[in-house]
């Protein structure tokens, strides 16, 4: 079998457009699994948005490998570097969290379930007493199962009456969910991943698919590899793996996603390429577009971009002649200050085309992590569930009918508080109990010498639940241990509405337990009532939960109820399922109907430049009615603040490892491909930085600093890039060496995602050639002299 | 013709609330959001005054010194704290308010008139300045629970 680890995409299996994907099962099975013996329990990959259909080998009692399923429509059987290697190892890494621990005199040490939630309990109940439901707040993940989320949405918002609760899909997906109910009036993918066998042209924007979701990345290979290429289109600062295969890249600078998707909608309407009845019959806003987009022509977006007109025009020919246009579009836009405002202009662009509801023709607004699309549904991040509107009375009611509890109770006074105003509210003292989920906060938030200052506060009580020790479990007064996937059961819905369910194929270590068994014993001991006086949460177990979200998602857009433990045991099914539709559904939007009306839509919308909420007066005299809504932005020139800063700096993932490498790095063929941090530098930067390969380098912010190897690499003048991955809990040694040391706090201010693409720092050279930094030579990340 | 007198209050307005959108900005720097969009609405403010510079020439601007009046003034400094930051945004909200009346009595002045120029500029302007109280709102509902129960 090839070494899947320099390998990262395998072996192709070209198609023509219109054919099947070919089947390639991948499999991996640690040395001493004897595959006679193994049983294989179905799941589907947590490594990233894609969901990969796979059987979990289990042999003695433990994780020993897995295979891709050939007849899952996501990866036709394949699995990348990191779904091969990095769960089932991780699983049985020696220093798994295996008890609850509490901080006494200081320090963190174990103690038993009882205690554990007798003292979160106690505290909860404690701070409701003394300053009610605003003192809680929740930050959790995009990494549990459904059941989870929604069981946690329903204690936090009908229990507590909290709207302080959001997850890391704050940092990863929020755009993504923001510029759909801008435009489509509600969040739902309307693409599918099979538009990738059909599509006559790709346009990633800031999606380095060939890192972040590699399997979709060698089905987009396989196309390539075939009779009738499509022409792919990327937009991207570095030189990655996509601009390396892509017709026209534009390297643009970071920040300015806005200017030249003006551009490329300048042309559409210049060149009379508008699908005009389309456009007549199902959308609003179209003068306002044009008027706005003629502010840009080709000349202007170049002189803000800094890339060649030429190749906005070709860039704009292509995906005005290409019959069907798939877009997706990912971090490079949605960690930006125009976040929301960029990705609604590509949106627009597949509106004005008519680009929507057919093969071939898809719009991925992609989501980052395996499982963020349930938070989003679930209501356990800053949405309400089922995709309900804050605003709307009647949506409200449906919820505290279905809770059995008063709808004062469920907080809607305003949008839900999202990541960073928690943190804020944290910081200031007035949520004084904190409960992380899944995630690892002191690494991955923006600032983060800020970020474990306040943690460590006094006066705020922090419960961390994970399945490893991590920078943030050191900082907590109260650590719970988690199961991870393949230690319990439940479902998730991947970025293109896939819903897998997973199977509990071993148990956890030493006293962990499943997430969901930690919210239920929590909801218990709270003794969370509905307003009959019977317990609120009424399900004990992955599957009544289930039933309940089910119930939960009738009649909405996320419709589940078609959908079953037994069905989907058989396979993967995408959402809407309901009676009408019982086989699930491919695509939305196929007749260019959108849920705009104003009694369905999840939210009536943004201004794109504040975030000023649009109130249900303004959203009446819009009409949309069914009507998608083309919302236009200028390009806006990012404040990267004051001082002698005169790079950028963006951040981002790299192939081998996913979020703070709590899986990966227990992995060790993954850990041994991209060991530790570098920094990516410009040939031309390193020139006049005098740095060579390997030199260690000094990378200041207004923040704080880090010194990192330095690797030349083939990314624009300029830009510098650091991956986002590493923390301190493998290095001791180098507490100071996390990419968001530097990164600033701030964000978009519709999605309130923060702008990891956009530092202002500056280089100087720390020490001597140290050999050649640990980055992955096959990536974005090679060095520069290799031609793609 | 007093339409110099409201040209004034106009010019007095947006100034007196780009410069409140300048206090509040450094007075509550560690509110990341409200920070970042208080400099775009400062400087969205100032150029409403450069839109109505070509106005100013044609009518003139008489500006009102009137004390013991309500009038735009801008805020000397920031308050602190939660409840502060929601007193902030309360003025400003006024201010904010104050101006978009302005514009309100202009647009209806420059109709009577049919200045196609003034009205456009109206138009441009007062538009943002609506957006801006949407914004206003926006924060004073997100902030205001939190701030009143709980802020320490």
């Amino acid at each position: 079998m090839a070494d899947r680890i320099s390998d990262i995409w395998g072996a192709r299996t070209p198609y023509a457009a219109g054919q099947e994907w070919p089947v390639r099962v991948d499999e991996q099975l640690a040395p001493d699994a004897d595959p006679g013996r193994v049983r294989w329990v179905p799941s589907a990959c947590v490594l990233c948005s894609n969901g990969c259909g796979c059987d979990i080998a289990v042999q003695d009692g433990r994780m020993v490998g897995v295979r891709g399923h050939a007849a899952d429509r996501i990866s036709h059987g394949r699995l990348g570097p990191k779904g091969l290697f990095a769960g089932w190892q991780a699983a049985s890494a020696p220093d798994r969290l295996r008890r609850p621990q509490v901080r006494r005199g200081g320090r963190l040490v174990e103690t038993s379930w009882d205690e554990a939630m007798g003292l979160l309990t106690a505290t909860s109940r404690r701070l409701l007493d003394e300053g009610g439901p605003l003192t809680h707040g929740f930050y959790t993940t995009g990494q549990l199962f459904l059941e989870e989320y929604y069981t946690l949405g329903v204690i936090g918002k009908a229990g507590l009456g909290t709207p302080h609760m959001d997850g890391n899909t704050r940092l990863c997906t929020a755009t993504a969910a923001a510029a759909l109910k801008e435009t489509f009036g509600c969040d739902g993918q309307p693409g599918s991943y099979a538009d990738v066998d059909s599509a006559d042209a790709i346009f990633l924007y800031g999606h380095n698919v060939a890192e972040t979701q590699t399997v979709l990345w060698a089905r987009i290979l396989d196309r390539l590899a075939g009779p009738d290429r499509p022409a792919l289109v990327c937009v991207d600062p570095r030189r990655t793996n996509v601009a390396d295969a892509a017709e026209v890249h534009l390297p643009i600078r970071p920040g300015t996603n806005v200017a030249l998707l003006n551009a490329l909608i300048h042309e559409v309407i210049r060149t009379g390429a508008v699908e005009s009845g389309y456009v007549a019959a199902h959308t609003v806003g179209f003068d306002e577009l044009a008027r706005t987009a003629a502010a840009y022509p080709p000349e202007e977006a170049a002189r803000i971009c800094d890339v060649p007109a030429a190749d906005i025009r070709r860039a704009a020919e292509i995906f005005c002649h290409a019959p069907r246009v798939l877009s997706t579009v990912l971090q490079g836009v949605y960690q930006s200050h125009q976040a929301t405002a960029a990705s609604c202009q590509v949106n627009n662009l597949h509106l004005l085309r008519g680009m929507l509801g057919r093969p071939g023709c898809g719009l991925l607004q992609m989501n980052g992590q395996p499982t963020s699309e349930n938070t989003r549904e679930c209501g356990a991040d800053g949405d309400l569930p089922g995709f309900r509107n804050w605003a709307n009375q009647t949506h409200i009611g449906e919820l505290a009918k279905l809770w059995r509890v008063d709808p004062m109770v469920i907080p809607h006074w305003a949008e839900p508080t999202h990541a960073m105003q928690i943190i804020r509210y944290a910081e200031q003292g007035s949520i004084r109990l904190l409960w992380i989920v899944g995630t690892n906060p002191v690494v991955t938030l923006p600032d983060v010498a800020r970020i474990r200052r306040l943690l460590a506060a006094e006066q705020l009580f922090v419960i961390a639940q994970d399945c490893f020790p991590t920078e943030t479990t050191e900082l907590a007064d109260l650590v719970l241990p988690a199961a991870m996937w393949g230690e319990k059961e439940g479902t998730f819905t991947n970025t293109d509405r896939t819903v897998h369910h997973s199977g509990k194929a071993v148990d956890p270590p030493g006293e962990a337990r499943a997430d969901l068994d930690i919210f239920l014993d929590y909801a218990h001991r709270m003794d969370l009532r509905d307003r009959d006086g019977g317990p609120l949460i009424r399900w004990t177990d992955p599957e009544g939960a289930f039933t309940a979200w089910q119930e939960c998602s009738r009649g909405r857009p996320c419709d589940y109820t078609g959908l079953s433990y037994a069905r989907l045991r058989e396979g993967p099914v995408q959402w809407p399922c309901d009676d009408a539709r019982p086989g699930g559904t491919e695509r939305l939007y196929t007749d260019g109907f959108f849920p705009t009306r104003a009694e369905q839509c999840e939210t009536y919308g943004h201004d794109l430049l504040t975030g000023a909420a649009v109130t249900p007066e303004q959203y009446a005299l819009l009409r949309p009615d069914g009507r998608a809504v083309l919302k236009a932005a200028h390009y806006l020139r990012p404040d990267l603040g004051a001082g002698d800063f005169p790079l950028l700096l963006t951040t981002g993932r790299t192939a081998y490892h996913f979020h703070t490498r709590t899986k990966t790095a227990r992995a060790p063929h993954l850990n041994a491909a991209a060991p530790a941090p570098w920094v990516e530098v410009s040939t031309a930067d390193a020139a006049e930085l005098g740095l060579a390969e390997g030199d260690l380098a000094l990378v200041e912010s207004a923040r704080g600093a880090v010194r990192l190897p330095v690797r030349i690499a083939r990314g624009r003048p300029g830009v510098v890039f650091i991956p986002f991955h590493y923390g301190w809990w493998d290095d001791p040694a180098d507490p100071h060496r996390a990419a968001n040391e530097l990164t600033e706090t701030a964000w978009d201010p519709v999605s309130k995602q923060p702008q990891f693409k956009l530092a202002a720092v500056r280089l100087s050279r720390a020490g001597p050639d140290d050999g050649t930094a640990p980055a992955p030579a096959q990536t974005a990340s090679a060095a520069a002299g290799r031609e793609g | 013709m007093h339409i110099a007198t409201y040209l004034g209050l106009l010019h007095g307005g947006e100034n007196a609330l780009a410069d409140t959108y300048d206090v509040v900005r450094t007075g509550h720097a560690d509110e990341a959001g409200i920070a970042h969009t208080c400099r775009l609405l400062a400087a969205q403010c100032r150029a409403h005054v450069n839109a109505l510079a070509p106005i100013v020439e044609r009518y003139g601007e008489h500006r009102e010194d009137e004390p013991d009046r309500l009038h735009a003034e801008a805020l000397p400094e920031a308050r602190t704290g939660g409840v502060g930051l929601l007193r902030d945004l309360q003025d400003l909200l006024l201010l904010a308010t104050l101006v978009d009346c302005s514009w309100t009595a202009v647009c209806q002045a420059a109709q009577a008139l049919h200045d196609h120029e003034l009205i456009a500029v109206v138009a441009a302007c007062q538009g943002e300045t609506k957006v801006q109280q949407g914004w206003l709102t926006t924060q004073l509902k997100a902030a205001a629970p939190q701030a009143l129960l709980v802020a320490r």
